[in-house]
């Protein structure tokens, strides 16, 4: 084995990680640079992308597969498919997009093996439905139908809350019983960052159906929070 | 515009995909409507803490191996 570089080491490509490894726009050179360079085995250039995609495809991936290890796996045989087929990116769509296309497919072939096949064309009974209690808001005999009952609970201020690693969990929690399709779109939307347009080219659906998703699971998500705030006495800073 | 049908409208809302009529009716209701107000407002802070949310890197060694397949693959 010989000692490998660091991202740090290519021309202009250092900020990567420094920057908390998100796909921001501008830390990257554009992709025909960047597509350019790896096809000229700019290691450098491969590992600055490496180090950028890595996380957010781990995300995705575990999404459609049962265990963190598979996950890994996936994500693995992703970058070994980047490198051997770069030369047949096109650019038309972003080398991000055509990397997560690679990525589901892998990932989709692998959940089949795991029993854990997801269907993206059409919408489940489960996507249906009032996302809040219908409990929580007036029926036809009160005054006021259709509008809450009582008003949802005050949160405490966000200062306390964002850094919270009880907060965390409960996501992480929230997150991990969300059914399939709902946790990959709230995933590469609202932790990656992708765009509702990013989302759709690379799932290959609607931009309808994503949204119904997107907004189910944030919808579910939240009410995981509601409850927790409620149940947990004292989260007005000094919890514990 | 109701509670009940405002809360389904969120997403499509902060996304800023309401037809002009619906979001005319939906901002109305917002603005006099604390507990939808909060509701939005709740939405907002569930995506920011998504957002926030650390996640895992690829462990070293994976890292490692990738950088060597970039290396040895042999390009024409």
């Amino acid at each position: 084995m010989v000692t490998v570089g660091h991202a740090g080491q290519g021309v202009g490509m250092a900020t990567v990680e420094e920057a908390g490894g998100g796909p921001g726009p501008g830390m990257l050179p554009p992709d025909a640079e960047l597509a350019a360079r790896l096809r000229g085995g700019d290691e450098a250039a491969f590992a600055a992308l490496l180090d950028s995609w890595s996380r957010g495809m781990l995300r995705a991936a575990r999404a459609y597969v049962a265990s963190d290890e598979a996950a890994e796996d996936v994500v693995q045989e992703t970058w070994l498919a980047i490198i051997r087929g770069i030369d047949r990116f096109e650019g038309r769509s972003s080398l991000r997009t055509w990397a997560y296309r690679i990525l589901v497919n892998i990932a989709k072939t692998r959940g089949v093996k795991d029993s854990r096949t997801i269907a993206w064309s059409s919408l489940d009974p489960e996507d249906f439905g009032p996302t809040v209690d219908p409990g929580r808001f007036q029926g036809p005999g009160d005054p006021q139908p259709g509008h809450w009952r009582r008003f949802p609970m005050a949160w405490p201020s966000a200062e306390t809350e964002v850094v919270s690693g009880e907060v965390r969990h409960i996501i992480e929690a929230a997150l991990a019983d969300l059914p399939h399709r709902q946790r990959v779109v709230i995933t590469l939307r609202d932790i990656d960052g992708y765009s509702s347009g990013e989302v759709c080219s690379i799932l290959e659906i609607s931009a309808a159906n994503q949204r119904v998703l997107l907004h189910r699971a944030r919808a579910a998500v939240r009410g995981r929070l509601e409850e927790y705030y409620a149940t947990s006495p004292g989260t007005e800073g000094g919890r514990r | 515009m109701n509670c009940d049908e405002f809360v389904e409208l969120v997403t499509a809302y902060v996304d800023g995909t309401l037809d002009e009529a619906t979001e005319r009716r939906f901002t109305g209701h917002l603005a006099e409507c604390d507990g939808c107000d909060r509701y939005l407002d709740q939405i907002r802070r569930t995506v920011h803490s998504l957002a926030a949310l650390p996640s895992q890197s690829l462990p070293g060694q994976a890292r490692d191996r990738l950088l060597a397949a970039f290396r040895d693959f042999r390009r024409p």
